[in-house]
């Protein structure tokens, strides 16, 4: 991984709530880069991250409001967000149920420059 | 009512091969007990596999607790064992017309009213089916409920679907303006089915809602009920925050209408 990825990974995870942020590829679901906590299944997160960010850009695109830039899935114990970038890497964050969505977005835009 | 489900309850207990399971687990169902009511039935089903009451009393308690489709499979038991089941062809029809199946919705409800001809629920829901069917026919569109009436773009920025993905109000446009409400519904679902396993994998709880933030707009995807899907999509100018409220309101809408079209 390059330091510039370790970069910006570690500051996502700095931000409150966060317990893990991965570079993943959007076709296939793979690991890219990892900046996860103990226990986190990395390649678990990264596959159903692309695979769900896949099925809600076909749903976004027929309801008229074009391809996703961000993805926010709310669960009683947990957050799964998504920010697909051009280069077609997906900086994914899974994160405690009470995430500053706010904070962590501004960090993944930083990540997402990173990568391209 | 609890003299009785005692009275009940000790009869069972005497003679756990009696048939006042079927009045007990009624009685429970009736009371809001739900969990009790559907032991009761599946108890009496272990003793009583050939009895189609049995299928057509736990159908009613799994509508009651929002397992849609297992309630179907179970009145199809039944009518494999009784053909002419009121309660069964009832409750199939029901679910029928819940999701959009006029022809099946119009089977059963006929041979309903063919075994009871003085049911007047089923008179009344034969009714409701054979209008909707005449206005499906006559091909005008607006055959989906005004579900989401006095909010803005009801009819085009909101959409009521089932798991299946199969519109049940509301509507959708896509960019163009053309109708997009069958297409949303499918894939929503879809989405929804990726969020369920998701969450379930990674431990994360019931998954409550997604938000999709693009370049035209935002779309924001909940549950008013475990088996429902409520899509609303608003543009840029509504940011994703307010979109969460009027999808709140829009949610406790739906699941009113959900609650009214309950048997």
């Amino acid at each position: 991984m390059t330091s510039r990825f370790r970069q910006a990974l570690d500051n996502i995870t700095r931000v409150r709530g966060v317990r893990g942020a991965l570079l993943v590829t959007s076709d296939d679901g793979l690991v890219v880069a990892d900046a996860l906590m103990e226990g986190i299944r990395g390649d678990a997160v990264a596959a159903l991250a692309a695979s769900l960010v896949a099925k809600l850009t076909k749903a976004a695109e027929s309801a008229g409001v074009g391809r996703p830039h961000f993805v926010h899935l709310q669960a009683q114990d947990g957050t799964l967000v998504g920010l697909p970038t051009s280069t077609g890497v997906l900086v994914v964050v899974i994160a405690d149920r009470e995430l500053n969505v706010g904070l962590v977005r501004l960090e993944m835009l930083r990540a997402a420059e990173a990568v391209a | 009512m609890a003299d009785e489900i005692r009275t009940m309850t000790a009869e069972l207990a005497r003679n756990p091969d009696s048939l006042v399971f079927l009045d007990l687990g009624e009685a429970l169902r009736a009371r809001g007990q739900l969990h009790r009511s559907a032991q009761v039935a599946v108890a009496g089903l272990e003793r009583h596999p050939n009895t189609a009451d049995a299928y057509d009393l736990y159908a009613r308690v799994l509508v009651d607790m929002g397992h849609l489709e297992q309630a179907f499979e179970q009145w199809g038991q039944a009518i494999k064992l009784n053909a002419r089941h009121l309660g069964a062809h009832k409750g199939m029809g029901f679910l029928s017309y819940r999701w959009g199946d006029l022809d099946a919705a119009l089977e059963h409800l006929e041979l309903a009213l063919a075994t009871d001809p003085l049911d007047a629920s089923v008179v009344q829901a034969l009714r409701i089916v054979r209008d909707a069917a005449e206005v499906a026919e006559a091909g005008d569109l607006p055959t989906l409920p005004a579900i989401f009436q006095g909010f803005e773009a009801a009819d085009h920025g909101m959409l009521l679907a089932d798991e299946r993905g199969r519109v049940l109000g509301g509507g959708m446009r896509d960019s163009e303006g053309a109708d997009a409400a069958a297409d949303v519904a499918a894939l929503a679902a879809g989405g929804g089915q990726e969020a369920e396993r998701t969450t379930r994998i990674l431990g994360m709880g019931d998954w409550i809602s997604m938000v999709v933030e693009g370049p035209a707009g935002n779309v924001h995807i909940s549950r008013p009920d475990p088996h429902t899907l409520l899509v609303v999509a608003r543009d840029r100018s509504v940011p994703a925050g307010r979109l969460a409220l009027l999808a709140g309101r829009a949610g406790e809408v739906a699941r009113r209408w959900l609650e009214e079209q309950q048997p």
